[in-house]
């Protein structure tokens, strides 16, 4: 064609090809090399997970008979896998309680939405999960709290700890960029510094083994409270500093001009600084977040049956146990599509929050 | 002397050092209501931090410094008061980038007057007309040219109707081009009667609405006169330096 057209607004196949994986000799090979890699991995990969693939079946020896996947172990011990020890007949209760967190945190993407009506539904909703779950009442039999299991215990513990660790966080980052009081700093740096220089495995042991050491006879925490403050106070320390690294992009004519116009301390934090920093921390702070749900997996070893844990349980019966792979690719989905949601949900906050401030 | 009624910034025997550096040497000084200051002088003389301690962006190490009556101390309620009270502009403009323009102008009023939401737009609306820039209230800071922006940052300042305006360089980040616009906002300030103290080098300005203009230079005032005598007829050979050097182009 002679006419220079003006560019399209949508590529053809062809062309997005050209632009994005043959626009020069180097991204070529790499293009024909993943290719051929791809070429050689894909059918055998989509051989055993789709084509020689087991979807249903009651009994193990269909599966070993077949070359494919054992996805029928999923379908045997799914209930086990996302609720653990549950009892089996009240499962409807955790499914319930899924439903209703996955509402709840549907409910608060919309960033318009944030406030003190949210807050008051969150406390809601979590009061009447926890009553859900322990029971008790109205007919409900009591299950105690080391029944509860898989993907609820996963997400529960997420939730709260994202909850609790967040606003705690930015009082230790203020606290440690506190101008007049030194002693505030000095706190807050120690806590920062010690929490941070500790592994969580270690603060969970401490937190299930040793406390119970130095509380007088007859006191107990609940074990699941123990955990959940655990992950609570390490994720604080690990978010201070997300969040202070965002105090520290803020320039020093916005205190001033806070200041000038006779905002308070806390007035000046809430309305100009916070909500810049945390604006500009915001990928720094999804990352401890990402961090913070797959780290909760380590609860396992005080015990208790998060979702890795019930599946490896799940995976303990001997007629099923040379099915682990499926298994643990099962769970990997389940924590890569939360993961994938919260990163794709970080970038969206972030162009809303940065619409219009800039040229 | 105490201050009396009419005045509304009195500085005595006021001290400052930053280090060895000492930023403010001795400073004595009374400005009167609705009296307008100019106040210029090199780099480095200390000039911006002479106004900046009005307000208390900076502490004084030395001496007394009482603004529209009250003390400035430690006291961290005096200091709240004072700020309420003195409106400041600053070379950067320093808008919050993350509020609308009217945003900018109504977050004082309300959180610090406990203006209502709706009286405090009005009030911002009727501000921003007085800049004349009422058709930008809905667009972020970053959307606003540099002589729109101070303009806004002169009427947020006004927003908390303050008794004294203090302005920090509020043309030397400018392009040449904005620096009138502003100015004339300023000028029309100073005509209903504010009281004002403006750090600048815009000599025409000083000579149009200063009542007096002052010399510093190394942390001293060095002279403080009217403008024509000023001007025309500086006694100190340092103010005599200076004057050529900024007017000779």
């Amino acid at each position: 064609m002679a006419a220079v057209a003006p560019a399209p607004p949508r590529l053809g196949a062809v062309a997005w090809l050209r632009a994005n994986l043959f626009n020069s000799w180097f991204n070529t090979i790499l293009t024909l090399l993943a290719l051929f890699l791809l070429a050689k991995a894909l059918p055998s990969l989509l051989d055993w997970a789709v084509v020689h693939a087991v979807w249903r079946a009651g009994d193990p020896d269909v599966c070993k008979e077949a070359s494919g996947a054992c996805w029928a172990m999923i379908h045997e011990k799914h209930r086990l896998i996302l609720f653990g020890r549950y009892p089996y007949g009240e499962q409807w209760r955790p499914l319930l309680g899924l439903v209703l967190l996955v509402g709840m945190i549907a409910a608060s993407c919309n960033h318009n939405a944030w406030g003190l009506r949210l807050a008051q539904a969150w406390v809601v909703a979590l009061a009447a999960w926890l009553a859900l779950m322990w029971g008790g009442f109205a007919g409900l039999t009591f299950v105690p709290n080391n029944l509860w299991g898989g993907l609820p215990l996963t997400l529960i513990l997420t939730v709260i700890g994202l909850a609790v660790a967040f606003p705690l966080s930015v009082f230790l980052a203020l606290g440690r960029r506190s101008p007049r009081m030194p002693a505030i700093r000095l706190l807050c740096r120690l806590y920062i510094e010690l929490i941070r220089g500790v592994p969580l495995i270690s603060l969970l042991f401490m937190a299930s083994f040793m406390l119970p050491l130095f509380l007088p006879a007859g006191v107990s925490i609940d074990e699941v409270l123990r955990a959940q403050v655990a992950i609570i106070l390490f994720s604080a320390a690990y978010l201070a500093e997300a969040v202070r690294g965002g105090l520290q992009a803020i320039p020093r004519g916005q205190y001033e001009a806070a200041h000038a116009l006779g905002l308070s301390y806390w007035q000046a934090r809430r309305k100009i600084i916070l909500p810049q920093a945390i604006t500009v921390a915001i990928p720094s702070i999804v990352n401890i977040f990402i961090g913070l749900f797959k780290d909760t997996s380590l609860v396992a070893i005080v015990s208790l049956t998060d979702l890795l844990l019930a599946m490896r349980q799940a995976i303990a019966d001997p007629e099923w146990r040379r099915f682990f792979i499926e298994g643990y690719i099962f769970i990997a989905l389940i924590y890569f599509v939360v993961c994938f949601f919260m990163s794709k949900y970080s970038q969206y906050l972030e162009t809303q929050f940065r619409s219009g401030q800039q040229h | 002397m105490a201050a009396n009624a009419g005045t509304m910034v009195q500085m005595q025997g006021l001290h400052k050092w930053y280090g060895q550096l000492h930023v403010l040497n001795d400073i004595n000084m009374g400005v009167a209501r609705g009296e307008r200051v100019v106040i210029c002088g090199p780099s480095g003389s200390g000039k911006s931090t002479l106004i900046r301690c009005i307000n208390r962006l900076e502490e004084h190490q030395q001496g007394r410094l009482v603004v529209d009556g009250v003390e400035l101390t430690n006291d961290l309620k005096n200091i709240d008061t004072v700020r309420r009270e003195v409106g400041m502009v600053f070379q950067h403009f320093n808008l919050f980038p993350h509020l609308t323009v009217l945003e900018n102008c109504t977050l004082s009023p309300m959180w610090v007057r406990g203006r209502p939401r709706r009286d405090a737009e009005e009030l911002a609306m009727q501000y921003l007309e007085r800049v004349r820039i009422p058709e930008q209230a809905a667009k972020y800071p970053g959307q606003l040219s540099g002589g729109q922006q101070q303009r806004v940052a002169i009427a947020r300042s006004l927003c908390m109707q303050p008794n004294i305006m203090l302005f920090d360089e509020p043309t030397s980040a400018l392009d040449p081009e904005m620096i009138s616009e502003v100015l004339d906002v300023m000028i029309d300030l100073a005509e209903s009667g504010m009281t004002m103290l403006c750090v600048t080098h815009e000599m025409g300005f000083a000579r149009q609405v200063a009542n007096r203009v002052m010399f510093m230079d190394a942390g001293e005032i060095i002279e403080a006169s009217p403008p024509e005598t000023f001007f025309n007829n500086p006694q100190s050979e340092r103010t005599q330096l200076f004057l050529s050097q900024i007017l000779s182009h």
